[in-house]
C-alpha cells in the first residue's frame, strides 16, 4: 500500500487566527522564544500498490481543487509517503 | 418569479430564507443539494448553516454538490445568487466570488445585531436601498472574515464590488470591513449577516437597535420586483 503526503500552510498574507492562539499558549507552559507559529494541514491519501508519477499527478490535482484553497493557502508538499502511521 | 433555496446536508438557514422569500411577496421553492437541476426557478438563495459539517473548509465540499454544477452555469449567465454566510462561503469556493471568509480574527463566534453600510445597489438584490444606507441585521458565525490579496481588495473596491461594509466596529476581523462582495455583474452576492433574519416584525433585531427590525426583507422584494420588471 502506498502513501502520498499532501502538506499546505496558509497564504503568508492571510491572517492565521489559529496559529495566533497556539503562539499566545506556548509562553503560557514555558515555551518561550517563540515569536511565531503558523499552523498548516496535512493529508494521507493510501493508495493499492505503488505511488507513481499518475498516482502523484492525481493527488496534485486533488491538492489544488479540493484539498485546499487557492486563495488563501498554498502547497507546500506533494509526495510519496513514509510509512509512519 | 420562484425564488429557490439549496438545502444542504447541515443547512441551517433554509427554512428562514424560504420564509422572508414569502414575507416578501414570492414564492420559495425548495432546490436539494443531490438534485442537479434548478427547476426552471429565477434566482437562488445559498442560505446559511454549516454545509457537510464545515469540515474540510467552510462551503469546500457543497461546492461539489450536485446541484452547483447547473447553478455555476446559471449564475455565469446572470442568474440572481445570493449566498448567506455559509452561501457566501461556499459561492468563494466556488470560485464566483473572489477571497476567502476565514475563522474570526478574535477566535470567538459573533451572534448580534450588525450595522453595515449597503454600498453597492445596483444589483438585483440590492436595487431597494439607497446607496450608503445604514441597516441593522443580524450576524452570527464563527468564521466570517474576509480575506483576500491587497490586489483583489484594489479591484473590489476600485469597481464598486463591495455590496456591503460593517460599520461602527469590526466584528470578525474582515479585511477592510467588508460584509458582503459581488461578481462584477452583479448577479451574484455574498453577504456574511443575515437579512432573512431581518424580515418578520417582532423577529428581527431588537428595536433599541434604532431600526424596525426589518431592515433585511428589501434583499428579498429587491429581488421580486426586479423580476417582476423583467
Amino acid at each position: 500500500m502506498g502513501r502520498v503526503v499532501v502538506e499546505f500552510m496558509p497564504k503568508p498574507e492571510i491572517l492565521d487566527p489559529q496559529g495566533q492562539a497556539v503562539l499566545g499558549a506556548l509562553p503560557r507552559l514555558g515555551f518561550t522564544g517563540f515569536t511565531s507559529v503558523r499552523q498548516g494541514k496535512r493529508f494521507e491519501l493510501e493508495v493499492d500498490g505503488e505511488v507513481t508519477d499518475q498516482v502523484l499527478a492525481s493527488a496534485r490535482e486533488a491538492a489544488t481543487t479540493l484539498l485546499s484553497n487557492p486563495v488563501i493557502e498554498d502547497v507546500v508538499a506533494v509526495v510519496a509517503g513514509e510509512g509512519a502511521r | 418569479m420562484r425564488v429557490g433555496v439549496v438545502t444542504f446536508p447541515g443547512s441551517l438557514d433554509d427554512r428562514d430564507a424560504a420564509r422572508a422569500v414569502r414575507l416578501a411577496g414570492g414564492e420559495a421553492f425548495a432546490l436539494w443539494h443531490a438534485d442537479a437541476d434548478l427547476h426552471g426557478v429565477d434566482a437562488v438563495v445559498l442560505p446559511g448553516g454549516f454545509s457537510y459539517g464545515d469540515y474540510l473548509r467552510c462551503g469546500a465540499i457543497a461546492r461539489f454538490a450536485p446541484v452547483m454544477g447547473p447553478l455555476v452555469d446559471a449564475a455565469r449567465g446572470g442568474l440572481p445568487v445570493l449566498g448567506i454566510c455559509n452561501g457566501f462561503q461556499l459561492l468563494c469556493e466556488a470560485h464566483l466570488l473572489p477571497g476567502a471568509l476565514i475563522r474570526n480574527d478574535h477566535r470567538r463566534f459573533v451572534c448580534r445585531d450588525q450595522p453595515l453600510a449597503i454600498e453597492r445597489t445596483d444589483t438585483p438584490w440590492t436595487r431597494g436601498y439607497a446607496p450608503g444606507e445604514r441597516i441593522v441585521v443580524p450576524l452570527k458565525n464563527g468564521e466570517g472574515g474576509y480575506v483576500a490579496d491587497e490586489r483583489t481588495l484594489d479591484e473590489l473596491e476600485g469597481e464598486g464590488r463591495v455590496v456591503a461594509r460593517y460599520l461602527d466596529d469590526n466584528p470578525n476581523g474582515s479585511y477592510r470591513a467588508i460584509a458582503g462582495v459581488s461578481n462584477a455583474a452583479g448577479n451574484v452576492v455574498g453577504l456574511m449577516p443575515h437579512p432573512e433574519h431581518a424580515s418578520e416584525p417582532g423577529f428581527g433585531p431588537d428595536v433599541r437597535s434604532g431600526t424596525d427590525g426589518l431592515d433585511g426583507l428589501r434583499f428579498f422584494t429587491s429581488i421580486l420586483d426586479g423580476l417582476v420588471r423583467v
